[in-house]
């Protein structure tokens, strides 16, 4: 086991920031947060990467208590905070140096570890930090974070803010490392991204809502959900809403999300309905269900059941 | 060791990228040396006077004369009648009127005895004092001069010696000042924050995270700083030789030991700073409202502890540039050596250690 965490909890003041968090991550595994922002995953890798102490529960990372062996931990983890954190003044080649040196190694000793990521961004390594693109600055610190060697590496929202083709490289990336035996914890906010960890965990408001594979956990899509559109998008939310017989309806890409309080709804009743109030260029159909369409059923019924 | 040496280049490339602080670093010294050095000065050079003379004889020209000759005064003009004496001052044409009385060289023959008024502008009270202590050092002069063939039966005659600074030059006191101000603002204002900058940046974080120890980084982000202040303090000392002929009466290696001593001292305040303050703008409000205040005022460099309330005498014995500028002055000016002021370097080694300790010990290694 890579990493532990047994009832986890940790709030600011009043705030509960987490709420008895546990669950376990398998030794070269690429496990995903999956949340919004302000979901707690920050404190989450805070706690795991001993830059936060937790009020309650346990955790463990490589086999170190987070509190009592923080310094072994701090030996064989890489962390990658969410706000880029390298020296913007320092160019590649010197800020990759610094970070091998305070590890007591150097870039040659791990050189094949880094490679496929760092050649792409060594015809820069005499540009300052500052300097480079954001797809360019998340190589650099992905690269500085594995320089040496980790047992455990920590992703706080690596591809916030990278554009789509740098993104996926990223994770083809991360991929890659995890063959070398390095477990993963990462975080995002895109639920695409989800669909590429081995295991996720849904979290908001400081709440795990489900841990699966992203396969089951769309299977466990408990309806039916299909694919609205008309040509007034925003109208077309605000009448599915007033629709008696709408579960749930959020715009997702060009469509509306919809799904029904009944199982035995018909798309020709909607059809109807939405004519009714003068929508035109309708389309209905079903389609399949995203990590995102469960992420937002989950988060549902839990402030449903919050605010019961 | 590896890590540490590593951790120092880092420091190096970022201060040496940071032109804005670099300016600040080298040139703060030059401009304030050279401000306090020339402009600033309590002493007097040619100011204007006004003679209103009602006797016009030859001993009141031998001494107008004698006035007109120092190099402390000019006359500006002569004034004729008591009443053009206010307007002058009020012009402000004249910072003192010389008023001798009627008949004044027949009374001091008949008499024993004449009288001249010094009027001098105390809206500036120092050089109202100045003034009217040199005009009367030269009417001594001359009075000493006129009876050295009269043998007088008792006669107190006072020879005044200014020890260590003779011809009493301000540039003397500032120069110690200075560098002590320098010493302490640069050092514990640029520490404070670069390391709050690390903060700020969010490289804290990930630093925290490294098997780096607290004490690591804390000595890491001093080591390029002592250096750093080693030049200023040299630049200081060169300018003070070399453009205001200021004589280094001490030991240089022992002035040196000193300042080092004191610059460590200003950098782990920095560092007590930077553990308190979260980001780059806090810690250097701090700096500056906290230490260059009671560094320019209560350290003695300006105003003499001596004369100050009981109170502020207290309170400044806490202040670390107090010990500095006695000891510094006392090298400098007076050429004594560590059995002089070693109780002061005492002081300030304790204080420095205790600054140390508290940063090691407050320094955070985690997030909160």
């Amino acid at each position: 086991m890579s990493i532990t965490l047994r009832n986890i909890s940790k709030s600011y003041g009043p705030a509960k920031a987490l709420n008895d968090i546990s669950f376990n991550v398998e030794q070269g595994e690429l496990f995903g947060l999956i949340g919004p922002d302000g979901a707690g995953k920050t404190t989450l890798f805070r706690i795991l990467t001993t830059l936060l102490i937790q009020e309650e529960g346990e955790a463990t990372v490589a086999g170190y208590d987070v509190i009592t062996d923080y310094k072994a931990i701090r030996n064989h983890v890489g962390y990658m905070p969410g706000k880029f954190s390298l020296y913007q003044d320092l160019t590649v080649e010197e800020n990759l140096n610094f970070f091998a040196t305070i590890f007591d190694t150097t870039i040659d000793e791990n050189y094949d570890l880094i490679k496929d990521i760092y050649v792409q961004i060594e015809p820069f390594k005499n540009r300052k930090a500052g300097k480079l693109s954001g797809g360019m600055k998340q190589k650099l610190a992905l690269s500085c974070a594995l320089i040496h060697k980790p047992k455990v590496l920590f992703l706080d929202e690596p591809t916030t803010g990278v554009d789509p083709v740098s993104r996926k490289e990223f994770w083809e990336m991360l991929k890659r490392l995890q063959q070398k035996n390095i477990t993963i914890l990462v975080s995002t906010p895109y639920m695409d991204e989800a669909e590429l960890c081995d295991r996720i965990a849904l979290i908001t408001d400081g709440q795990i809502l489900e841990i699966n594979t992203p396969h089951s956990i769309i299977d466990a899509f408990p309806k039916k959900i299909y694919n609205v559109r008309a040509s007034e998008t925003y109208r077309l939310i605000q009448d599915l809403e007033s629709y008696p017989n709408t579960h749930s309806a959020y715009p997702f890409g060009e469509y509306v999300h919809f799904t029904s309080r009944h199982s035995n709804f018909s798309p020709e009743d909607l059809m109807t309905f939405l004519k009714g109030k003068q929508h035109t260029g309708i389309e209905i159909f079903e389609t399949i269900p995203t990590i995102e369409d469960t992420f937002m059923e989950l988060s549902n019924t839990n402030t449903l059941a919050t605010n019961a | 060791m590896k890590r540490f040496i590593g951790f120092i280049k880092k420091e190096f490339y970022h201060i040496s990228r940071d032109k804005r602080s670099l300016f600040i670093l080298f040139g703060m010294p030059i401009v304030q040396v050279l401000l306090f050095g020339f402009a600033i000065t309590n002493e007097i050079n040619k100011v204007d006077i006004a003679i209103l003379d009602h006797s016009k004889d030859a001993t009141t020209k031998e001494i107008i004369n004698r006035i007109a000759a120092s190099k402390y005064f000019s006359i500006k003009q002569f004034i004729h009648h008591e009443t053009a004496i206010e307007s002058a001052f009020k012009k402000g044409e004249v910072k003192a009127v010389l008023n001798f009385e009627k008949d004044f060289g027949k009374k001091m023959v008949t008499e024993d005895q004449a009288t001249v008024q010094i009027l001098a502008d105390a809206t500036d009270p120092n050089t109202a004092n100045t003034i009217s202590n040199y005009i009367r050092s030269i009417l001594q002069t001359y009075t000493a001069e006129v009876n050295k063939n009269i043998q007088l039966a008792y006669q107190i005659e006072p020879k005044t010696h200014l020890a260590y600074n003779p011809t009493l030059k301000s540039v003397y006191m500032f120069v110690p000042g200075v560098m002590t101000v320098i010493l302490m603002l640069v050092s514990a204002m640029m520490t404070s924050i670069s390391i709050t900058r690390e903060k700020e940046l969010g490289t804290m974080e990930v630093l925290l995270v490294s098997p780096l120890k607290p004490i690591q980084v804390i000595v890491g982000k001093v080591v390029p700083y002592v250096f750093l202040s080693i030049i200023n303090a040299i630049i200081i000392v060169v300018l003070g030789i070399f453009v205001f002929q200021m004589p280094i009466q001490g030991n240089l290696f022992l002035l040196a030991a000193e300042s080092v001593l004191f610059i460590i001292n200003a950098l782990s305040l920095g560092i007590l700073i930077s553990t308190i303050a979260a980001t780059q703008q806090t810690a250097m409000m701090v700096s500056l409202m906290g230490l260059m205040l009671p560094v320019i005022l209560l350290s003695g460099f300006i105003f003499p502890v001596s004369s100050m309330p009981t109170i502020l005498q207290i309170i400044s014995n806490i202040v670390p540039a107090k010990w500095f500028i006695i000891i510094i002055k006392g090298i400098m000016l007076k050429g004594v050596g560590l059995a002089y002021v070693w109780k002061e370097t005492l002081i300030l080694l304790g204080m420095t250690l205790f600054f140390i300790a508290l940063s090691v010990k407050k320094y955070k290694i985690r997030l909160e």
